[in-house]
């Protein structure tokens, strides 16, 4: 994979990698959001899918690749870890061993979110925010106070290639707030179209498309 | 079984008599399975019905006693319509309903309780009717069952979802009797065994075949275009032929092109005459008025597409005008039964080539009609990922016992070879998901209540699996309609298609021109916009692929060069091939390159059938992208196949080295796109992912994500899964043919001529407008998003960070 795709926000220079997280070198901070951790089991817990029950692990995995590359001394998850309060419970022994090794290796810090509105059980400190230098960090936008980093939405963009949309996750930013894509390998996406993101973000926002290459284009409205 | 007296009264008072088919279906009633064949308009519907009528006429019967399956809506209303002119005159005892997905949920419900005598009905809804827990009672006394149209179902996962069905039907109503009805086909027998239930035999009556059809190829004021779809050329002459005639039925291949003739024949329509559409993406209400119409004798023309296409009796159409060439021969023939549809009239068609390169193809399907050969590719390997719905469907309807279910599953032709641990492996599959990983105690769908009993383990997933019931897999689809309080339900429209629209972009929908407002929930809001050119609507609808067969015959007729059967602009564009670049001849390959619209193109003429070209394709893009020759996409029909990319590619020869070939193939084929397409249709099918989901949310959009990703995540934790051997097996059927590019490959040897044309050429222009393009994920898609990416920057006045 690249490197990732280099910018500045509220007078931060940044780093958003292929893979979805956030780098920030001068914080030594790698942030993550919506890992949805658990989700083929809560589908099958609630009669739904079999899904391939391989996502959490296929996740983590990802997660050491990105770890390994940024060394950070901190790590933020931005909410939404896990797919629901009991899929954090019900995780395979060997994955949350696995896990608990990543978070007590670092300082990690839970986010809370809708789906996981309580502390996990597995090391680290959860919040329901947290502030780092002019930075806010949230799981989800909220409109006036800037500038923040949140998740939550999904967000997605697509670019055309030849009279063809190239759909891809990607970042949203404006001067004011930078919403991250979902990480985990189970997420869908909302299109940055949707008339949620269209009214949260401001104009002259731009969508920055996870994946290779990254590219970074006006926020297709 | 004679006729009874009420019945044989009312023939008597109209002065019909019996065709000697009918007469025989009706001495055969007792028959197990009877495959009628007989050509469109022979009555065969009636004769299908009559031993229902005879032995509903005394009364006496207390529900459900003959079930008529049909793969339309539209035919079974039509069906209704029919039957209720002897029933009501000769004063029988008997009620007919039909159920289809338009059926009501009060209906429905009150189906099952007190089912009708005769109930029409499709795959689709009578699968649904199986997985109720009372279909036992529903079903008992059910005596026989119609398949309309077999000939139509029995080459698709419809015909084998429909046929585990009646396997259920059989075990709940051992006496059952079943009737096929099919047009005309070349192999009857693999249709008969299809039909009967394993092993029983499966006998055949043919009827008489009729007179030969009156069909040719109408005459235009102006030649066709060299590249084109649509026919938008000859509304002139159409429209000419429209006034000449009492009721004209015009067919067109694909959905969005029905759109834009009809939209061009009212601008051109200055004595303002009657003219319809019907098509399946337009809402039930427009589809019904338009039936209403036609049947009512109001309208002069209808404009349609598919959904009009299979037996249903408009009675007086006396021309059928297809236009675009019709891609299977079979298809052709049943378009043309649509007219004069009396027995022993002979039928009128006029063929309209879209553009030039269609032209060849409708002398190819004429002479093929005129030979009496028809084409078509049955299979009998009965798919698994249809089994594994099935044994879904089943588990709703209440707990089964694996053993049982299995025997009635072989019963089925396509799967009389199913084996023990093939059959498991679906079981499995359903019950548990069949991961190697058996981590979590909740993956479970299927509890196994007793040895070898299985069951549901929570009764309210029941739901979701009737919700996903059904193999056709349409792209997924937003409603259309118009925007405001109780809009009106237009249709509906891709839902990729949708977002490319922008507010005050144009489209067409039902022929009118309507403006996109905006997106509210799964539903596209739209405003009349009477005034505006409008952009170009992409529809789900079938794309066509023209049968192998059909191929075989075009490239004879271009090899043979005697082309004085053409019209003359056709005549001097297939010169103009010869002067330009050269004709393709059989035992060698003829390899076009050429650069346009600042691409390079390869054009290979294989005339292979598609499946092989797109392995052809997917193999010289291989080796294009190993060599930095930055392929972008293909596309492939059954002559030939287009490449496009970034640079020339002086010899492709290379790529076509035999050795290794198939190895390479295989290690290729599980990443790309092709195969994610065909994982994605069988998971579907099969139940891993699901369609519907029961009280939907809004945000529902987010919460689902491509299949591709479980396609990958397959791959690289369980690459033994049942799911991955599904698609490879569907995949070797259906869109991979190794054996033909073995072949091809041998019999051409190193005969491999590559011209350098300099420009597009006539045989290649038509390949431009091929739907089905398959994009190459490399390097030339990564550069072509850097330079739109940079480009959309500059426009919006941003800066690069």
């Amino acid at each position: 994979m690249g490197n990732g795709h280099a910018f500045t926000f509220a007078g931060e220079r940044l780093v958003a990698r292929p893979s979805g997280a956030l780098y920030w070198p001068a914080a030594a901070l790698l942030v993550v959001s919506d890992l949805h951790l658990g989700k083929s089991e809560r589908m099958a817990r609630r009669g739904g899918s079999l899904l391939p029950p391989y996502e959490t692990r296929d996740t983590l995995d990802r997660l050491d690749v990105d770890l390994a590359a940024t060394d950070p001394a901190r790590v933020i998850s931005l909410g939404d870890a896990f797919d629901d309060m009991d899929a954090a419970d019900n995780l395979a022994a060997d994955v949350r061993d696995r896990l608990a090794c990543l978070v007590g290796a670092r300082d990690w810090t839970w986010i809370t979110g809708n789906h996981d509105p309580a502390p996990t059980g597995l090391g680290g400190v959860a919040a329901d925010g947290v502030t780092c230098g002019r930075v806010t960090f949230r799981h989800i936008a909220t409109t006036g106070a800037g500038p923040e980093i949140s998740g939550h939405y999904h967000p997605k963009a697509s670019l055309s290639v030849r009279g063809r949309p190239v759909s891809r996750p990607c970042f949203l930013r404006d001067d004011d707030r930078l919403i991250l894509p979902a990480y985990g390998t189970y997420t869908g996406g909302l299109r940055s179209r949707d008339p949620v993101l269209s009214a949260l973000m401001g104009a002259g926002a731009r969508a920055i498309l996870a994946g290779v290459p990254m590219v970074e284009i006006p926020m297709p409205r | 079984m004679d006729l009874p007296a009420p019945l044989a009264d009312f023939f008597a008072r109209r002065g019909w008599s019996l065709h000697p088919h009918q007469v025989e279906m009706l001495a055969r009633a007792d028959a197990p399975s009877l495959l009628l064949i007989a050509p469109t308009g022979g009555g065969k519907t009636l004769a299908g019905f009559l031993p229902t009528l005879a032995d509903l006429a005394e009364g006496g019967h207390a529900g459900l006693h003959t079930l008529y399956v049909s793969p339309l809506k539209a035919l079974a209303n039509d069906i209704k319509r029919n039957l209720r002119t002897p029933i009501e005159e000769a004063g029988l005892p008997i009620r007919v309903e039909d159920r289809t997905g338009d059926t009501s949920q009060t209906q429905r419900r009150r189906q099952r309780a007190d089912p009708p005598h005769i109930l029409l009905t499709t795959p689709e809804s009578l699968a649904l009717m199986v997985s109720y827990p009372d279909a036992a009672r529903t079903f008992a006394g059910l005596k026989r069952v119609i398949v309309d149209e077999i000939h139509a179902l029995a080459d698709s996962k419809r015909g084998d979802q429909l046929m585990l069905a009646l396997s259920r039907l059989q075990t709940l109503s051992p006496g059952l009797r079943r009737v096929g009805l099919s047009a005309t086909v070349d192999d009857p027998a693999v249709i008969a065994h299809y039909l009967a239930r394993h092993p029983d035999p499966c006998p055949i009556l043919l009827a008489d075949s009729g007179p030969a059809p009156d069909i040719d190829i109408l005459p235009t004021t102006h030649a066709p275009p060299w590249a084109g779809a649509g026919g938008r050329y000859a509304i002139p002459d159409v429209l000419a032929e429209v006034k000449r005639h009492r009721t004209t039925l015009i067919f067109h291949n694909t959905r969005a092109q029905a759109e834009i003739f009809f939209h061009n024949l009212w601008l051109a329509n200055e004595d303002d005459l009657p003219i319809g559409i019907h098509h399946g993406a337009l809402s039930r209400e427009a589809r019904q008025r338009v039936e209403a119409a036609m049947v009512a004798g109001a309208l002069r023309a209808i404009v349609a597409t598919g959904s009009l296409d299979l037996g249903i009796d408009w009675g007086d159409v006396d021309l059928v005008i297809q236009v675009g060439a019709p891609k299977k021969v079979k298809q052709l023939v049943q378009r043309i039964g649509r007219a004069n549809h009396r027995y022993n009239a002979p039928s009128k068609a006029r063929l309209v080539p879209a553009n030039r390169f269609e032209v060849v193809e409708c002398v190819a399907a004429l002479e093929a009609v005129r030979a009496g050969e028809l084409d078509g590719d049955l299979r009998l390997d009965g798919p698994r990922d249809v089994l594994c719905q099935h044994i879904a469907c089943v588990a709703c309807a209440g707990d089964f016992v694996a053993n049982e279910l299995l025997a009635e599953v072989r019963t089925v032709g396509p799967y009389a070879g199913l084996t023990r641990a093939a059959f498991d492996e679906c079981l499995d599959f359903v019950a548990t998901g069949g991961y190697a990983l058996r981590a979590y105690d909740r993956y479970q769908r299927l509890k196994e209540r007793a040895p070898g009993i299985w069951g549901l383990r929570d009764p309210r997933s029941a739901r979701q699996i009737r919700m996903n019931l059904g193999t056709i897999i349409d792209t997924d689809t937003l409603k259309v309609r118009f925007k405001g309080r109780g809009g009106f339900p237009l249709g509906e429209i891709e839902e990729g298609f949708a977002n490319t629209l922008s507010a005050g972009d144009t489209f067409l929908m039902g022929g009118q021109v309507v403006r996109f407002e905006n997106m509210r929930e799964m539903t596209v809001e739209v405003s009349p916009n009477p005034s505006k050119e409008p952009r170009i609507a992409t529809y789900i609808g079938y794309k066509w692929t023209t049968s192998v067969q059909l191929a075989d015959r075009i490239q004879r007729i271009l090899h043979e060069g005697d082309f004085s059967g053409f019209p003359d602009h056709t005549r001097e564009w297939l010169d103009l091939q010869v002067e330009r670049s050269r004709m393709p001849e059989p035992g060698r390959l003829l390899i076009e390159t050429f650069p346009r619209d600042g691409r390079h193109h390869i054009c290979l003429y294989g005339f292979a059938g598609r499946n092989a070209h797109q392995t052809l394709a997917l193999l010289i893009t291989k080796g294009m992208e190993e060599a930095g020759l930055e392929p972008l996409t293909f596309v492939c029909t059954d002559y030939a196949a287009l490449i496009t990319g970034l640079k020339p590619v002086p010899q492709v020869a290379r790529f076509l080295a035999h050795d290794g070939l198939h190895e390479a193939l295989e290690s290729w084929l599980k990443g790309n796109a092709v195969m994610k397409r065909t994982f994605r249709n069988a998971a579907i099918i099969a139940g891993l992912i699901d369609r519907n989901f029961p009280g939907k949310r809004s945000s529902g959009r987010q919460a689902t994500f491509s299949s591709d990703i479980l396609y990958d995540t397959l791959h690289r934790f369980d690459p033994g899964h049942l799911m991955l051997r599904i698609t490879e097996e569907e995949a070797m059927r259906g869109h991979i043919d190794f054996g033909r590019v073995e072949l091809l490959l041998e019999t051409v040897g190193d005969r491999i001529d590559q011209v350098d044309t300099g420009r597009v050429t006539p045989l290649a222009a038509p390949m431009f407008l091929e739907r089905g393009i398959v994009p190459i994920r490399g390097r030339a898609e990564g550069r072509l998003m850097e330079e739109e990416a940079a480009r959309l920057m500059a426009d919006a006045g941003l800066a690069p960070d």
